[in-house]
């Protein structure tokens, strides 16, 4: 295992490297790789945190767990809420920042504050002729020059290994509730989320469980206010049923459960579908599915199916994408059109001009 | 500014250009006749100006295609343009260069408010994205200033952002998807209605690209529900430095305004002396400004006039009325007009880190006074998106170049404490020669080399963006 000690030591073992190379963070996603392993465990440390200028910037291999306990000693958070993949894909190991932007993984916060790569603002990394590129910085506004950052944010390691990156971070929520419907279809639920979501409520996350037949929707902030909004938004929900109340711990534990994708735990394959969320319900009803998870008001859904399934067919022409997040089997990431395969292979080439990390998709 | 001299081998085929160009647009489509290409040598930066080739203003996709293989065949540079409104020469021309204008494409192709969001071709104006959604009480959230004509493609070129993008984030945090047609006429499509796919974030980089990727024809955009209210309070301090910090602990504490601005004494005598909007007479002034319900403002606010508070100021007036409410911003937004009606000014956008902001403000200062020029400062402070305008005079000889090498120091220091050239604005030709100050050539190549892949014969506005000699080679080849 090549444990790069800093950022100048890897970029020399990568212009060393007679051979493809397969990085790894802290090896909790399923990231493919192929070759000589390579980890980020050696480069680690948050290198800047200014809670008034909310900035955190640190090495790629620092533990989420280091992360969230320096944000969370000023009460403040990574806003796009990252997935932990360990409970649904059975690893151990401690996730990492870089594994994060790597995946760009976000949860259910996504719908209201972004993606990961809408908070990630800078970038250093080496790519696969061993130079050291740097690109955004450490401020929220940048316009200056290409925007690498959100390239390289979920590129999966194929453009390179991530050194640093930065975030814009935001302050905690105060408050939180849930407010959860009931005994809706999987149509019901997805057309109760659509109109909390276009409510001016602030509706933080939305997520739909077939099995628990429960709708769920999210409210933080001060205390004053989310008051207000459970009450103007259960007005919303009427049509749809009475919606019953959790705050605090009761609330944020309902939503990590939700973010790891827990209620579809089991044998089988598990695929992370995106579409636009009126799409949400047809997803469901073609994919067969042994279990399934609506998040993103019905724009994500997560299915199990029986292994080997190929989801794909059954979708077929749904407008989205398909990914397959556990099992095995050609094509874990959707096809792109002709057009966008033959510009990100030019991109990969441009990045990595001996396929050292080829393996990584 | 230098831009590459025209190419005579170009000039020299004019004519079989335009007719090649009106076999697939109509007569009214392509203009070239000198006077009227003059129409299209300058945009918002109008101290450089140079009339194109020609334009041409198709009214489709498949006539942007049929344009771009067109000039690709005959290896003619093409310079996107959406409104052109860009302060940074994004859409300026060359003399050898076909300027490509999306001002027709103007059509709203599908509103969703069940999955929140607007598809419409990029010609259409910012303002008028909101327009199409907001008597169903939802907005489109990116505002930059000249919102009122600015297009959808420029705001895309140029990763577009505005005064409430501190909540709401910038143009590439609000798209989800486009159609792309790549300066060889292939037509493809990034994104869509759907969020976060799982190849490569191409969406992402064509998002302040600078129309050096390809054209933008068709944007799917994230619409919002309108919030229910919003309110704004003006504060004022006796110090720069207290102000900035009275800016770092409102964000700090948990409430998240739509916008705080920052106005500096320069700035408030200026606009008091043409919009009379009654700001108090002091070193700088904040305008914050949140949303919710009426609780929900007494809420926020609250907990604001709790901080600033804490910092003294000189003033602190919450609005009680709509009319309270216009009347506060009016000196804000009335701040580019009023500083244009004392003086000719150049407009800065570099970002710096919060926390740097006194420094920032002090090293203006002082370099006001090397150049005696003067500098007023407007801008969002939340973020850091400095806007400095510093003042001259256009009929004084020497006067814009003494100009222009003080904004090149100002944006130098930005990248000197951890900023950067430009916040909102983008490169264009303005910052093209500042570039080697904030990334390294190796930085500049990686970027590069994603033209070389969207664009391999570099046709596409190729003289921005990068140092003119170290993009020579790959746009003589």
């Amino acid at each position: 295992m090549l444990t790069p000690e800093s950022e100048a030591h890897l970029a020399d073992l990568v212009r060393g490297a007679n051979g493809p190379l397969s990085v790894r963070g802290g090896g909790t996603r399923h990231m493919p790789g192929a070759g000589d392993a390579l980890t980020t465990a050696g480069l680690t440390g948050i290198t800047l945190y200014e809670p008034g200028a909310l900035t955190l910037v640190a090495r790629a291999g620092t533990p989420m767990s280091e992360i969230e306990a320096a944000l969370a000693a000023e009460n403040q958070r990574l806003p796009f809420e990252p997935m932990d993949h360990r409970p649904l894909l059975g690893t151990d190991g401690a996730p990492t920042i870089g594994g994060v932007v790597a995946m760009n993984a976000s949860g259910p916060r996504r719908i209201q504050a972004g993606a990961c790569r809408d908070s990630l603002i800078g970038v250093r990394f080496v790519n696969g002729e061993g130079a050291v590129i740097k690109n955004g910085g450490r401020v929220m506004k940048n316009v200056t020059g290409y925007d690498l950052v959100k390239l390289l944010a979920g590129s999966r390691g194929r453009l390179g290994v991530l050194t640093e990156v930065s975030f814009k971070v935001l302050p905690a929520a105060a408050t939180q509730v849930t407010l959860t419907l009931t005994g809706l279809s999987v149509e019901e639920g997805v057309r109760a989320m659509s109109a909390a979501l276009a409510s001016p409520f602030e509706v933080t996350a939305a997520a739909h469980d077939p099995q628990a037949g429960q709708t769920t929707l999210r409210l933080e902030g001060l205390a004053g206010s989310v008051t207000y909004r459970a009450k103007e938004l259960a007005r919303v929900l009427a049509p749809f049923g009475t919606a019953a109340q959790a705050e605090g711990d009761a609330s944020a534990a309902t939503w990590a459960t939700i973010r790891d994708a827990r209620p579809i735990a089991g044998e089988g394959d598990i695929w992370r579908v995106s579409v636009r969320p009126s799409l949400g319900p047809d997803v469901v009803a073609r994919a067969g599915a042994q279990a399934a998870l609506l998040d993103w008001g019905g724009g994500l859904v997560w299915v199990r199916v029986e292994a080997g399934t190929d989801l794909r067919a059954r979708l077929d022409g749904l407008s989205g994408t398909a990914t397959r997040v556990r099992g095995t089997g050609p094509g874990a990431l959707h096809p792109p059109s002709h057009a966008v395969a033959r510009l990100e292979q030019g991109i990969a080439a441009k990045f990595d001009p001996k396929g050292l990390f080829a393996g990584a998709a | 500014m230098e831009m590459p001299k025209p190419d005579p081998f170009i000039l020299d085929r004019k004519d079989q250009l335009v007719s090649r160009l009106l076999t697939v647009l109509p007569t009214d489509a392509v203009i070239h006749a000198p006077d009227e290409t003059r129409a299209y040598e300058c945009d918002a930066l109008a101290a450089y100006t140079c009339p194109p080739l020609a334009a041409v203003l198709p009214r489709s996709t498949e006539e942007v295609s049929a344009v771009l293989k067109i000039c690709h065949e005959m290896e003619i540079p093409v310079v996107p343009r959406g409104s052109g409104t860009s302060l940074a020469g994004g859409a300026l021309p060359t003399a050898d260069s076909v300027i490509l204008g999306v001002g027709r494409l103007t059509d709203v192709l599908e509103v969703d408010y069940d999955d929140r969001l607007i598809r419409v071709q990029t010609g259409r104006t910012n303002l008028s994205v909101t327009g199409a959604v907001e008597e169903d009480g939802f907005f489109y959230a990116p505002d930059p200033s000249s919102q009122l004509a600015c297009a959808i493609a420029g705001n895309i070129a140029m990763n577009s952002g505005g005064a409430h993008c501190l909540k709401y984030g910038v143009t590439t945090n609000n798209l989800m998807g486009v159609t792309l047609v790549q300066m060889d006429g292939t037509v493809l499509a990034l994104g869509g209605a759907h969020l976060d796919g799982d190849g490569l974030d191409l969406l992402g980089v064509i998002c302040g690209s600078e129309g050096q990727l390809g054209i933008v024809t068709e944007a799917t955009l994230r619409i919002l529900p309108k919030p229910e209210g919003a309110r704004p309070v003006l504060i004022g301090f006796d110090s720069l430095e207290v102000a900035g910090a009275c800016v770092a602990d409102i964000i700090k504490a948990g409430v998240l305004p739509v916008a705080i601005e920052f106005m500096d004494r320069i700035i408030i005598r200026i606009t008091e002396d043409y919009a009379g909007a009654g700001y108090p007479d002091c070193e700088a002034l904040l305008i914050v400004e949140v949303e919710g319900s009426e609780d929900e403002i007494d809420e926020q606010l609250a907990l604001i006039e709790t901080i600033a508070r804490r910092h003294d100021p000189v003033e602190f007036r919450q609005s009680q009325s709509e009319d309270e409410s216009a009347k506060i911003w009016l000196g804000r937004k009335s701040a580019f007009g009023a500083t244009g009606r004392v003086a000719d000014y150049m407009c800065l956008d570099g970002t710096i880190p919060v926390s740097e902001l006194p420094r920032v403000l002090a090293g203006i200062t002082d370099l006001s006074k090397k150049f005696g020029l003067r500098v007023g400062n407007v801008f969002h402070a939340g973020d850091g998106n400095m806007h400095p305008l510093i003042m001259y005079d256009a009929n004084k000889p020497g006067d814009l170049e003494l100009c222009e090498e003080m904004g090149a120091e100002i944006l130098k220091l930005c990248v000197e404490v951890g900023g950067c050239l430009t916040g909102e604005h983008g490169v264009g030709i303005e910052k093209r020669d500042l570039m080697g100050h904030q990334f390294t050539e190796v930085d500049m190549e990686q970027q590069m080399r994603v033209k070389d892949v969207f664009d391999p014969k570099w046709l596409l506005n190729p003289a921005k963006v990068f140092p003119l000699d170290i993009t020579e080679s790959r746009r003589s080849t």
